[in-house]
């Protein structure tokens, strides 16, 4: 058996997803944009993506849904934008956004910084989340932009939204969301929330690669971020990507259909997971409390096992899950968000998250129990967190010198 | 950055077989008690390094011959990564069989060489290379434990970068030998800064207490003092060409010519010369004379005695002299 339980990175794409889009390569494949016949063959189609956009998201008709290449591309196009517009070409001077923020918020917020910006960078609480009050703390009227993650890919943790949007509407400053974690996992109502734009990607919810969407409440001016043959409204240039437009059209018309139903069939998985696990293996604990998370996402972390050590174990049983672990990574650097919600650094090292989809089965879910209680006690039984003899007197370790992350 | 960059290396693809069957089957992994170091009339010895909080922590148990100072068991217990644990797994069966004194010598280079499928290709990726320091660092505190003596001493060189030992005297040397201006060159050079990057710069993965930004600056500031103090000595023993004198320089040698060969025939006559200025262009280095006493108006002064001092000049000190008298 083969378990993917990182469906916060990406999912599988919906065979009824593939199914819709195959059309589009070699019968309809017409340009949206031409005159004749097969190019306006395609337009009830797209249309009808972008209804499924809007019902999906409770989107007025007063509001755009724009597509885009991804939800990196949406990120960037508002932040940019926002500079360009009422930075540049305007007197404010400041954006405020949080630590644990996906890298396509923070490093463009980097770059801003580089161009004269000042952002602030907030810090989140130990369960991981923003408070609003610390948000409306840091407010001023040269304040251009607040731009807060809907939840958290690492913890899942689902952030205060519809407070942060009430503060930033009543102080007139734009608020945008990264919605990648949200979109598709937990209901999002944009005439419940006041949000001015909202990133989101379809490979996140069973849909293609390659394809995401960016919603601009009340169609408001944002400079656009690609220039060209102004499609979409004049608001994003490049050839409609029509097969991935319906593609992400049906993902996110199935993943929010009945949502509440799906959810509690993926939460009760997870809490299965979870509770067998935290049962199981004693010295383990999870980030956050599981009635604030997205249904499908565990992080724990596991005491004496090293992140990248877990994963190679569970890999070895094939299963598919992640960690923040410093050793995992490119530049051995701790991951910031498992770094922010603190945890002494331990969770940096020995954080595994697990994230489920609709298309986990249980038996799936009863083989990664076997399997992860396994791993944990043969890496447990190398550990040097767990050996019995002790170090002869003067051949202790001295504390932890190495700051893994000040750098940050 | 070019094609086979673009898609980012797969991390784990890059270790070879003899990493990825320890990290699945360490042999060395374990304790040893006192017990049973005592029953076979052994000293145990066990060392720390590393903490759980900074990713990884290796416990190294040794069990010593004290007649012989002979490793005669040894077992590791690691929290860290596969290559954590791998490294410490082959550092742990170097050190058996040998001396205290000779598994102070085993590097983390030859933990990471034994580790490797064939000779020429790494072991682990570059920055998966930091993980075998530890099991060297471990190695030297069990040592001092048991020797009694200082962890610090075992090393007798400065070691800059811990990854792949390359010391403080190398980097210097390095530098100055091949002139070298930039971070990216002394990786070049000698691999220093191009495993976990710690040393390049402050702000990465660990704390160090040399830079190779420090050291290259320190270096290059070295040197131009150096080049400055050579030309300075060159000049004082004579060694420098005329052409490359300063202008007091070049007045001090025209005139230490002229006391030498010249002014005492022409004082001889009642004569004397002064300089009154050098001007240099690309292809002459003019000397402005004026005549003194005697000598001025004497028709042998414009032709003969011109000529002589001119030659002399030429021959000394540049063919690119030429004397005008005003």
């Amino acid at each position: 058996m083969q378990v993917y339980l990182d469906n916060n990175a990406t999912t599988m794409c919906d065979p009824q997803v593939v199914e819709v889009m195959q059309p589009f390569f070699t019968e309809l494949y017409g340009n949206p944009s031409s005159l004749h016949k097969f190019g306006t063959a395609t337009h009830p189609y797209l249309r009808k993506a972008i209804d499924q956009m809007y019902i999906a998201l409770n989107a007025s008709d007063d509001d755009d849904i724009i597509f885009t290449s991804c939800a990196t591309e949406s990120n960037n196009w508002v932040l940019k934008s926002v500079f360009n517009d009422l930075i540049v070409g305007g007197d404010k001077d400041h954006i405020i956004t949080t630590e644990v923020e996906h890298p396509s918020v923070l490093s463009t917020c980097r770059w801003l910084e580089e161009q004269g910006v000042k952002v602030t960078y907030l810090p989140v609480n130990e369960e991981g989340i923003v408070e609003p009050h610390v948000v409306k703390s840091f407010i001023t009227n040269k304040t251009a932009l607040v731009s807060v993650m809907w939840a958290s890919n690492e913890t899942g943790m689902i952030f205060p939204i519809k407070e942060i949007g009430e503060i930033c509407k009543s102080n007139g400053v734009l608020f945008h969301s990264d919605g990648v974690q949200a979109v598709g996992k937990i209901p999002v109502d944009l005439q419940d929330v006041h949000v001015d734009f909202v990133s989101m990607s379809a490979h996140k919810f069973h849909g293609p690669k390659g394809i995401g969407a960016l919603y601009i409440k009340n169609s408001q001016a944002l400079s656009p971020l690609l220039h060209g043959g102004e499609q979409m409204g004049h608001r994003r240039s490049g050839t409609l990507n029509v097969p991935y437009i319906v593609g992400m059209g049906k993902a996110i018309e199935l993943a929010t259909t009945n949502i509440e139903e799906k959810m509690a069939s993926i939460r009760a998985k997870r809490d299965r997971l979870e509770d067998a696990l935290l049962e199981m293996i004693p010295d383990t604990f999870v980030v956050g409390n599981r009635d604030n998370r997205t249904p499908n996402t565990i992080l724990i972390s596991i005491r004496g096992v090293e992140g990248e050590g877990m994963l190679w174990d569970l890999n070895n049983a094939q299963i598919g899950a992640s960690t923040g672990s410093a050793c995992a990574s490119e530049d051995l650097e701790a991951n910031t968000v498992m770094l922010a919600i603190g945890a002494d650094n331990e969770l940096a090292h020995t954080g595994i998250r697990l994230s489920l989809s609709r298309f986990t089965t249980d038996e799936e879910i009863d083989y990664t129990i076997e399997h992860f209680k396994k791993a944990v006690e043969r890496l447990r039984a190398i550990s040097s967190s767990f050996a019995k003899v002790q170090p002869t007197p003067g051949g202790e370790a001295g504390e932890c010198h190495i700051p893994h992350h000040m750098a940050h | 950055m070019a094609k086979d960059d673009l898609l980012g290396a797969s991390l784990w693809d890059a270790y070879s077989n003899k990493v990825t069957t320890l990290m699945n089957n360490p042999r060395y992994q374990g304790e040893i008690t006192p017990e049973e170091a005592e029953a076979h009339g052994n000293k145990l010895i066990v060392a720390d390094f590393g903490a759980e909080s900074c990713g990884d922590a290796v416990r190294l148990y040794w069990e010593i011959d004290p007649k012989t100072d002979k490793i005669v068991n040894a077992r590791f217990k690691s929290f860290g990564c596969g290559t954590a644990i791998a490294s410490s797994d082959v550092m742990t069966e170097l050190c058996i069989g040998k001396t205290v004194q000779e598994a102070v010598k085993i590097t983390n280079i030859d933990v990471e060489k034994a580790l490797r499928d064939d000779p020429d290709t790494p072991a682990v990726p570059p920055q998966k290379m930091h993980c075998s320091v530890m099991a060297y660092d471990v190695i030297k505190k069990a040592a001092s434990l048991y020797l009694g003596v200082d962890e610090e001493s075992f090393e007798d060189e400065i070691i800059v970068c811990e990854c792949a030992r390359v010391s403080l005297n190398t980097i210097k040397e390095v530098i100055k030998l091949n002139d070298l201006k930039t971070v990216e060159e002394i990786t070049d050079y000698t691999k220093a800064g191009g495993f976990c990057k710690s040393c390049i710069k402050p702000g990465g993965h660990e704390d160090r207490e040399w830079y190779l930004v420090d050291i290259l600056e320190q270096t290059r500031k070295e040197m131009d003092e150096e080049k400055m103090k050579k030309a300075a000595d060159a000049q004082a023993t004579g060694d420098v060409p005329f052409e490359e004198m300063t202008l007091v320089q070049q007045i001090k040698a025209v005139d230490a010519i002229i006391d030498e060969n010249v002014r005492q025939f022409l004082i001889m006559d009642g004569g004397d010369m002064e300089i009154i200025d050098i001007k240099k262009s690309d292809d002459y280095i003019d000397i402005y004379i004026r005549y003194l006493g005697a000598c001025n108006g004497c028709a042998s002064s414009a032709t003969g005695t011109l000529y002589a001092i001119e030659s002399t000049l030429k021959e000394k000190l540049s063919k690119k002299i030429r004397v005008l008298p005003i």
